[in-house]
């Protein structure tokens, strides 16, 4: 058994079928074990998941959120065993090769939680309505709820040790699961470490409505 | 007075319902009297209206129409918030269900795959 076995990438998927093969097919490249949470998709995505045979495919009978799919997948994986989680994106824009980077002072046991930053080293090309509109705001929304000041936030590329994913029970269904994980890293006091990533865009992602729906989560929904 | 007995039917109906719900053990005890409560107290006022004035002027509110508008929006707001909560809670009960049904399907199906992997 090699140690990549003891790593598992979770990633939630929904309608995704026109990305998720490639990013399927970037992954099989890498030993790591793959999870795929298909969370309600109604288009081909579970069939595209299906040509992988050693892809683990978790189905959400009906569409629960990303925050909801995350928690099955890191279920899924603490239950086989997993030693490290990655959550990882199923539209291509996050990049394979940095996945050992985010594990790695993991596995060295410096820390329990690596979160991906788009800042770090410049290595992305995020678009300037985002970097200069939207990410301010999110960032001081960010660092009230949580009292994390981070150079990025909510790109949901993290890597977990076991203890984290057990410790961080994500009850957030939509997105604002994001805020929610930052909020368990502070009040248990799990060892974090930002990661410079590369994250290429192929598209706007949520747009500046999808801010205020998770700052309305974050507020009503406890 | 039409209006008196219109809704004196159709407080006694809901009452009547409400009666025959507790029968069966359908309501808590704490709802069915609270409910009772209000209803029997909507029927008194339908039919003397004066004594929500005294009740109002001894609170110090003007008019007894006025004192009935903003207890009715203290109960809207309560019964919206229980709502909300419960709504939450079914919310987080549905994913717990899907999330259960998904890593069941996937356990099985993986394990019966493995078991005949060794008879062949």
């Amino acid at each position: 058994m090699s140690v990549n076995s003891k790593i598992y990438i979770v990633i939630p998927a929904w309608n995704e079928a026109q990305n998720i093969a490639a990013v399927l097919a970037n992954l099989a490249q890498y030993d790591y074990q793959v999870v795929v949470v298909n969370d309600g998709s109604v288009d081909e995505t579970a069939q595209e998941v299906k040509k992988f045979a050693n892809v683990y495919l978790l189905s959400h009978l009906i569409n629960r959120g990303m925050g909801a799919a995350l928690q099955t997948g890191n279920e899924f994986a603490l239950q086989q065993g997993a030693e490290v989680i990655v959550h990882f994106d199923a539209d291509g824009q996050m990049q394979a090769k940095d996945i050992e980077s985010m594990i790695l002072p993991i596995f060295s046991g410096e820390v329990d939680i690596t979160m991906g930053s788009r800042h770090m080293g410049m290595k992305s090309n995020l678009p300037w309505l985002k970097r200069y509109i939207i990410q301010p705001p999110a960032k001081v929304i960010n660092f009230l709820f949580t009292g994390m000041n981070l150079t990025d936030v909510h790109n949901g590329f993290r890597a977990l040790n076991r203890k984290a994913a057990a410790t961080i029970e994500i009850k957030q269904d939509g997105m604002a699961h994001a805020t929610e994980i930052l909020q368990h890293v502070s009040k248990y006091d799990l060892r974090y470490q930002e990661i410079p990533v590369e994250i290429i865009y192929t598209d706007f992602g949520q747009g500046i409505m999808g801010g205020f729906k998770i700052l309305r989560d974050l507020i009503i929904k406890k | 007075m039409w209006i008196q007995i219109i809704a004196s039917i159709v407080i006694l109906t809901i009452l009547y319902n409400l009666i025959t719900k507790f029968r069966h053990n359908k309501l808590s005890r704490f709802t069915f009297v609270a409910w009772l409560l209000f209803w029997l107290i909507a029927l008194v006022i339908f039919w003397i209206p004066e004594i929500t004035s005294y009740l109002a002027a001894a609170l110090g509110i003007g008019r007894g129409v006025d004192l009935i508008i903003y207890i009715s929006i203290v109960v809207i707001f309560y019964l919206i918030f229980k709502i909300y909560l419960y709504l939450n809670k079914l919310d987080s009960q549905i994913t717990k269900v899907v999330r259960h049904f998904a890593i069941n399907e996937t356990k099985n199906n993986h394990e019966s795959s493995q078991s005949s992997d060794h008879h062949s």
